[in-house]
C-alpha cells in the first residue's frame, strides 16, 4: 500500500511525517539535530530511503546530513564548499563589491537517476554537485563565472541559490534561481549557463527589466511539460512557455502577488498553487486569513482555498521551500508555517488540516511517495 | 593528554558525551588540538574553524585557565596546565541567538 513520507526542515530540528495514502494519521519522529537550523531536507526519487539534509548553525556552520534508511538514521557526510578559484566579488546591499563567502546550503536537490548524485544551491549564490553521496563537493563555476556575477545583489534573506529544477526530458539541462539575482539556465550540464529573465519587471531595482537582479522566491515545473514554468517572484506570479525565454505575469485576480511559495499539481500540469502575502514588509497573509489560491488554467483565474484553514488572526509566514506535492491519485499539497503548523490536503487543495501544529518555524517541506 | 570539553551540540554531533581525552603528536597549541579532535572526529571539520582559511568561526571562543585564547595566535603554546592535562580546553558557543 502507498504511503507517504513528508520531510520538514524547521529553525530548531528536522522532522520526519508518515502516513498511509488516507493521510489522515500521522507518526511523527524527529526532531533529528535539534537544535540546528534545517535548511531542507529531500530525499532522492530513484532511492527514496537516500535523503539529504542541510543542517547548519550560526555557531557552528554548515553539515551535511545523509539517511540511507529513509531518516530513521543519519550520518554526516562531505561539508567542504569551496568555491572555485578566487571567487572574487558580487554586489553588497550598499552597491560596493564584496567578496564571495559561503554561508550556507539553502537547497539540496538529489539528482532524478542515481542517488549518490545531489545539488547544492548555497549562500553566497553558487551551485554545488556531488557524485559520491555528499562526500565531496564541486563547484559548477560556470554560473557565478557567466559574466553577470559580479552585478549580483542580496535579498534581505541573503544571496541564496534557492531552487534546482533538472529537466527530466533533457538531463544536460537545469533550471536554478537565486535570490536577488534572478533565474539562469544551462542546456550542457551545468558548465556554461545564462539569465532567463526576459519579462520580468521590478520596480525595485533601478531598471526593472534589467538582465539580472530580480530577486525571484521559487519557481516550480511539471516534470511531464519542463519548458513550461512558474515563478513567484518578489511581487508578481509569472509563466513561462519556452524555458524561461519569455516570462508573462498570470497572478491575475489574486488578492497580492507577492509570496514566497509555489506547486504545480503533480497529474495536472495546468494546476498551480501559491500563497499570497501581503507585501514585502508584511510578511503573512492578507486580512489574517491563510489562504492558498489554485490555479487550474495555468494562472491568470485563481480560486482560494480555504477549508480547514485559519480564516481570523493568522499572521504566518510560508517560506519558499516549504511547500510540497505528492504524486498518489488524489493528490496531495503539504506546506509549511513561521508559526509551526504543517497543513495537509488529501484532495489537491479542496480542504486542509494540521499534521501538526506547533513545530518550530518551518523553513523547507518536501514529500515522498512510498509503494 | 589534553582534555578538551566541546559544546553541547558538538558532543551530539561527534558522539560523545563528557570531555575529550585527546593526545598531540607535537606541542600543545590551539592548531594541534584542533587538529587531533578533526583527526579523530571527522564530522567536527568546519564546525570550530574554516576549512579553507582555518579561522575561527566567529561564534566559537576557545578559553582555558580562566582566559579567553581565542585571539591568540593559533600557533602559541597552550598553558602548562592544559597540555599537562590538569586543566579543560574549553571550546565554547558564544552567548547569542535564539
Amino acid at each position: 500500500m502507498s504511503k507517504v513520507r513528508v520531510l520538514v526542515g524547521t529553525k530548531k530540528g528536522a522532522f520526519v511525517l508518515e502516513s498511509d495514502a488516507k493521510r489522515d494519521n500521522w507518526n511523527i519522529s524527529g526532531p533529528h539535530f535539534a537544535g540546528w537550523e534545517m535548511y531542507h531536507v529531500k530525499g532522492s526519487p530513484v532511492d527514496p530511503n537516500r535523503i539529504y539534509a542541510s543542517q547548519t548553525s550560526g555557531w557552528f556552520g554548515q553539515l551535511v546530513q545523509r539517511s540511507s534508511d529513509g531518516g530513521k538514521t543519519w550520518e554526516p557526510v562531505g561539508n567542504k564548499f569551496a568555491y572555485d578559484g578566487v571567487p572574487g566579488t558580487h554586489m553588497w546591499y550598499d552597491g560596493t563589491p564584496h567578496p564571495w563567502e559561503f554561508k550556507r546550503v539553502w537547497h539540496l536537490e538529489p539528482s532524478l537517476t542515481d542517488p549518490d548524485t545531489v545539488y547544492a544551491g548555497v549562500e553566497d549564490a553558487a551551485l554545488f554537485r556531488s557524485t559520491d553521496g555528499g562526500q565531496n563537493w564541486s563547484e559548477l563555476a560556470g554560473l557565478r563565472n557567466h559574466g553577470t556575477g559580479s552585478k549580483w545583489q542580496p535579498g534581505a534573506g541573503g544571496m541564496g541559490l534557492h531552487t534546482i529544477l533538472l529537466d527530466p526530458l533533457d538531463p544536460r539541462r537545469i533550471f536554478i534561481a537565486i535570490s536577488a539575482a534572478g533565474a539562469f539556465r544551462t542546456d550542457d550540464a551545468g558548465a556554461s549557463w545564462r539569465p532567463i529573465n526576459r519579462g520580468l519587471r521590478s520596480q525595485y531595482i533601478p531598471d526593472p527589466d534589467a538582465e539580472v537582479g530580480h530577486c525571484v522566491h521559487r519557481i516550480a515545473m511539471h516534470g511531464s511539460r519542463p519548458d513550461v514554468l512558474f515563478m513567484q517572484k518578489h511581487w508578481d506570479v509569472m509563466r513561462t512557455d519556452d524555458a524561461g525565454e519569455s516570462w508573462r505575469e498570470v497572478s491575475g485576480n489574486l488578492p497580492t502577488d507577492f509570496g514566497f511559495v509555489i506547486d504545480v499539481h503533480a497529474h495536472e500540469p495546468e494546476t498551480v498553487y501559491v500563497v499570497p502575502i501581503k507585501s514585502d514588509s508584511e510578511h503573512f497573509p492578507p486580512d489574517g486569513k491563510l489562504r492558498v489560491y489554485r490555479s487550474k488554467t495555468g494562472g491568470n483565474e485563481w480560486e482560494p482555498l480555504t477549508k480547514g484553514l485559519p480564516q481570523s488572526d493568522c499572521y504566518v509566514n510560508v517560506l519558499r521551500d516549504a511547500m510540497a506535492v505528492d504524486s498518489l491519485d488524489s493528490c496531495g499539497v503539504y506546506f509549511g508555517t513561521t508559526g509551526g503548523q504543517v497543513y495537509a490536503s488529501p484532495d489537491a487543495g479542496d480542504s486542509w488540516a494540521p499534521i501538526v501544529r506547533d513545530l518550530p518555524a518551518v523553513l523547507s517541506v518536501e514529500v515522498q511517495t512510498l509503494q | 593528554m589534553i582534555r578538551v570539553l566541546l559544546p553541547q551540540h558538538l558532543r551530539t554531533l561527534a558522539k560523545v558525551t563528557g570531555e575529550l581525552q585527546i593526545e598531540v603528536e607535537s606541542q600543545a597549541t590551539q592548531r594541534s588540538v584542533l587538529d587531533a579532535i578533526e583527526a579523530r572526529y571527522p564530522m567536527l571539520r568546519g564546525t570550530m574553524r574554516d576549512q579553507a582559511t582555518q579561522e575561527r568561526r566567529p561564534f566559537v571562543r576557545f578559553f582555558a585557565c580562566e582566559e579567553d585564547l581565542s585571539y591568540g595566535s593559533p600557533d602559541a603554546l597552550l598553558p602548562e596546565a592544559v597540555a599537562q592535562g590538569t586543566e579543560l580546553f574549553l571550546v565554547v558557543g558564544a552567548i547569542a541567538g535564539g
